[in-house]
């Protein structure tokens, strides 16, 4: 059992663990700080097969930008507890069952079509070097980079339209 | 013009027409009753006009013009062209139909202005001029066409224009349907006839591949040698056709009904030209029947039962037009006999003779009926006076003594009498008969006696002895509009046979160009006189027993006692009405009542109901899916993205 | 180092339990978070192709990843004030009034 085994089975354990406590923590507080944990979880794994650029943006962005803007919008309205009764009468056990099924399918699947012969690589350096990724992308990939920053206008113009307060109807 | 431009107008004998009736569609109803009838007779006139520049050119160029405008329709083989043929039989036909039209148009604009009032509804006088225009224009399409579909649509058009004019008074009639009903009969039982027409025109087409006159009746004759049966098939489709159109046994029940309609229409389609209109096609196809002799033999015999089976029925009948309705059934029976004969221009003279003298009858008759109706608001107004019923007649020589010199005309050439038209045409027929076919001879001389005898019989009780009503007492002469028509009619039913006198034969040559060599009709002194004398015994004998009748209005008639169960018989048309109601639509209204009420209602429906009720239920349970909340439809992705997942790993 | 399979079976795992969590939990905030964690699930995918055939595309791929869902959150948090304001409470068993 190499070193980087050992890692990757503990990542994966507090990731598939924290993910689990984010499912089922009664409190939404809960909920999102388990999430970052699980973000960082997975940004580690990351850095281990040596994407560290996306590691450390999955960790400022995600885990970071993302995540506490939920927090705080969580705050804002004061919803952490909901009635944990259920509405949908079949819906839970269903839900787990089906849960399990895609779990079990996807991986008994996956094992029995490509096994455990192909092994990921130790990183070289032009693989982990940010320059390198930085050409890439806005290089090869400066097309749909400059689409994606039309994006993320388009999203911050429609939440502001969304949220805004429109004080002739009375307040829609 | 040039002789040839001249033909590049027989479009127009159908387009004027139409012209007309589009003109007063549009304005007519906001012109006035003047206006419609100018337009509609100018229309029909000019029509004329063109028929006779017509016969001008084929005078001097008799042979026959195709003037195809357009093509028409093109699937596959199938290749119909929009095309007018110009021959000397459609000349004649095209003539005929347009000056009897026209008079009676012009006769119209009189007899409409006192029948709309009379009815009460003046806002029908344009549409009557609009049917009456469609009618010429349809029937000029079925005497010009080229080929047989085309002679087809204005076959169905001029059936239409049938239906909608019998039914011009719909909502009168016994229990107020009688003319619907009397209208349906006539477009029902014309459709089985056309429905033969239609089977024939399919066979001719399965076997000879075109529709087109010259070139079906080019291949008549190796065709009949090739599938007699075929052949045989063809004609007899073809004569069930006929005897719908021309109102032959076994299919003649409509035209009596078929007076329901306005005295012109009685006149121009029921009488004149539409019921002509099979003769016609027995006449144009004289190549299918002269190689199928067993066909000719049919129509021949067809024709004459017809024609002495009529005849019978007329003489039990009172009203007025219903004998004129059975004559007109009788005399297509002599044109029918005739060209099944293969005397087919002897069956053309009568056609045209025919169209004079029996459009002259109605058209009096009309206005024998117009009178009485004056009369009736003078006196007796009651709703059950029937002004057409002859018992309520008598006398009306001194009230409307034009009618009745023009009535006598036509009724003296009807019987037969020298040297009137009818004498002519129908001796020519008789003579064909006597020449080879006796018993048919028989049938036809009989025919003629007794219809010397039924127009006898009218004349009397319509124009002599005393008055039998107070109507009859008051009645007046018609106007001028009317009466100029008939004059000019009872001209032509004395010197129409001229057309084809003995030793001359103007017709036979002129026809002679388009049905080929015909046997000339020989004038056989015996056979004339013959059927003169018996023409002068039949009306003398009506005469005698006519004017002794005890004169009382709803007598009965005298030949009743004498006659006993066979008068009755007459009286009740043979009860033919009653037997087809017997033997058919008694059957078929139980079979549809069976189709509707147990397989219909019982099978079919609850079938259908079943189905419906069956969907409508699986919905109502689906629709519990479509729950609002978006976690169950989520949850059914997931299983959808399973199923997915499964045949792609499972393939 | 290991076998390509364990990360993939670990992006499964979180990728299902993102599925559990837009099934189970009615809150409209954690049905959010659950998506970000199956987008997470498969940027794993993507990081470990990439390492496997030593492609930066991949890297790539998830910075575009991320971007979009940084402004699908945004979105997504906007829709929910707004549904809050209207219905006071951000549970979507709430928002059934469309229905068959």
């Amino acid at each position: 059992m190499t070193p980087a085994l050992l890692i990757f089975i503990l990542l994966g354990i507090i990731a598939v663990a924290s993910a689990l406590a984010m499912l089922l923590s009664r409190n939404t507080v809960y909920s999102a700080l388990f999430l970052i944990l699980n973000f960082l979880a997975v940004a580690v794994i990351y850095i281990l097969m040596g994407a560290s650029f996306v590691a450390l943006s999955q960790i400022a962005v995600y885990a970071g930008a993302i995540m506490v803007l939920v927090l705080f919008v969580i705050m804002l309205l004061g919803t952490q507890h909901l009635d944990p009764r259920e509405t949908l009468k079949w819906q839970r056990p269903l839900a787990i069952v089906l849960t399990l099924a895609l779990i079990i399918q996807g991986a008994y699947a996956l094992i029995t079509r490509y096994g455990f012969q192909y092994a990921t690589l130790a990183a070289s350096p032009e693989f982990v070097d940010p320059k390198n990724l930085g050409m890439v992308l806005f290089q090869k990939h400066s097309l749909p980079f400059e689409v994606t920053s039309v994006i993320l206008l388009v999203a911050a113009i429609g939440a502001v339209v969304l949220t805004h307060k429109q004080k002739k109807d009375g307040g829609a | 013009m040039e002789s040839g431009q001249i033909f590049n107008l027989v479009p127009w004998v159908v387009f004027l027409p139409v012209i007309g009736l589009v003109v007063n569609l549009l304005l007519g109803r906001r012109l006035g009753e003047v206006f419609s009838g100018v337009v509609a007779s100018l229309a029909s006139g000019l029509t004329f006009v063109v028929a006779v520049l017509l016969a001008a050119a084929l005078a001097s160029a008799p042979n026959a013009r195709v003037v195809s405008p357009w093509e028409w329709i093109s699937i596959g083989e199938l290749t119909v062209r929009w095309a007018f043929r110009v021959d000397t039989l459609s000349v004649v036909m095209m003539l005929a139909v347009s000056l009897v039209g026209t008079l009676i148009h012009i006769y119209s604009i009189g007899y409409m202005h006192s029948d709309v009032r009379h009815n009460g509804d003046p806002g029908r006088y344009t549409r009557f001029f609009v049917f009456m225009n469609l009618f010429i224009a349809s029937m000029m399409l079925l005497v010009s066409a080229d080929n047989f579909l085309m002679m087809f649509v204005g076959w169905e058009g001029v059936g239409l224009c049938s239906y909608l004019l019998i039914g011009f008074w719909y909502e009168k009639g016994k229990n107020g349907i009688g003319n619907a009903e009397a209208a349906k009969k006539a477009f029902i039982t014309n459709r089985i006839g056309d429905f033969g027409l239609l089977i024939a025109l399919f066979l001719i087409f399965g076997y000879f591949g075109t529709l087109q006159f010259d070139e079906v009746f080019r291949q008549a004759a190796s065709v009949a040698a090739a599938h007699p049966g075929a052949m045989l098939l063809i004609t007899l489709a073809m004569l069930l056709g006929v005897s719908g159109k021309s109102a032959q046994i076994p299919l003649f029940v409509w035209l009596p009904d078929a007076m329901a309609g306005p005295t012109p229409v009685s006149a121009l389609i029921h009488a004149a030209t539409m019921v002509t209109a099979g003769v016609y096609l027995v006449a144009r196809s004289t190549a299918f029947y002269s190689v199928v002799p067993v066909a000719q033999t049919v129509v021949m015999w067809v024709g004459a039962l017809t024609a002495l089976l009529a005849a019978t029925i007329a003489l039990g009948q009172y009203d007025i037009k219903k004998v004129l309705a059975y004559s007109t059934i009788s005399q297509l029976g002599f044109m029918v006999a005739a060209v099944g004969m293969g005397a087919m221009v002897a069956g053309m003279f009568h056609l045209v003779t025919h169209a004079f003298f029996k459009g002259l009858l109605f058209l009096s008759a009309g206005s024998v009926i117009q009178g009485m109706e004056r009369g009736m608001h003078g006196g007796d107004d009651s709703a059950e006076f029937d002004p057409q019923d002859m018992r309520n007649m008598g006398g009306l020589r001194k009230k409307m003594p034009l009618t009745f010199w023009v009535y006598l005309i036509g009724g003296l050439a009807l019987s037969g009498i020298a040297p009137l038209a009818g004498f002519f045409s129908k001796d020519e027929i008789l003579g064909a008969a006597y020449t080879g076919h006796n018993a048919v001879f028989v049938l036809l001389v009989l025919t003629a006696f007794l219809t010397a005898f039924y127009m006898g019989r009218q004349l009397v009780m319509v124009f002599f002895g005393k008055p039998l009503s107070a109507a009859a007492e008051h009645a007046s002469e018609s106007p001028r509009v009317m009466t100029i028509p008939l004059v000019i009619l009872a001209l032509l039913s004395l010197l129409g046979g001229a057309l084809n006198l003995p030793g001359v034969h103007t017709l036979e040559h002129w026809l002679a160009h388009t049905l080929g060599e015909v046997k000339p009709a020989e004038f056989i002194w015996l056979v004339a006189g013959l059927s003169f004398l018996l023409a002068l015994l039949g009306l003398g004998l009506a005469w005698l027993i006519y004017t002794r009748r005890e004169q009382k209005s709803g007598a009965d008639d005298p030949l009743k006692k004498p006659l006993g169960a066979l008068y009755t018989g007459m009286e009740r048309k043979w009860w033919v009405d009653e037997f087809y109601q017997a033997l058919i639509l008694n059957p078929y209204k139980a079979f549809a009542q069976f189709i509707a009420e147990p397989v219909d209602l019982g099978i079919i429906d609850r079938v259908g109901g079943g189905l419906a009720a069956g969907m409508r239920a699986l919905a109502e349970g689906l629709r519990q899916l479509e729950n609002g909340y978006v976690r169950s439809y989520a949850l059914w992705m997931v299983v959808g993205l399973l199923a997915i997942m499964m045949f792609l790993f499972l393939r | 180092m290991f076998p390509v399979i364990y990360p993939i079976i670990l992006a499964v795992i979180l990728f299902s339990l993102g599925v559990a969590g837009v099934l189970l939990r009615k809150n409209a905030i954690v049905i959010l978070m659950s998506l970000e964690l199956m987008f997470n699930a498969a940027n794993l995918v993507f990081i470990t192709f990439a390492n496997y055939h030593q492609n930066l595309d991949g890297q790539v791929f998830i910075i575009f990843i991320m971007v979009t869902a940084a402004a699908e959150v945004a979105v997504g948090l906007a829709l929910i004030v707004n549904i809050f304001r209207a219905k006071k409470t951000i549970s979507i068993d709430e928002m059934h009034s469309l229905k068959g």
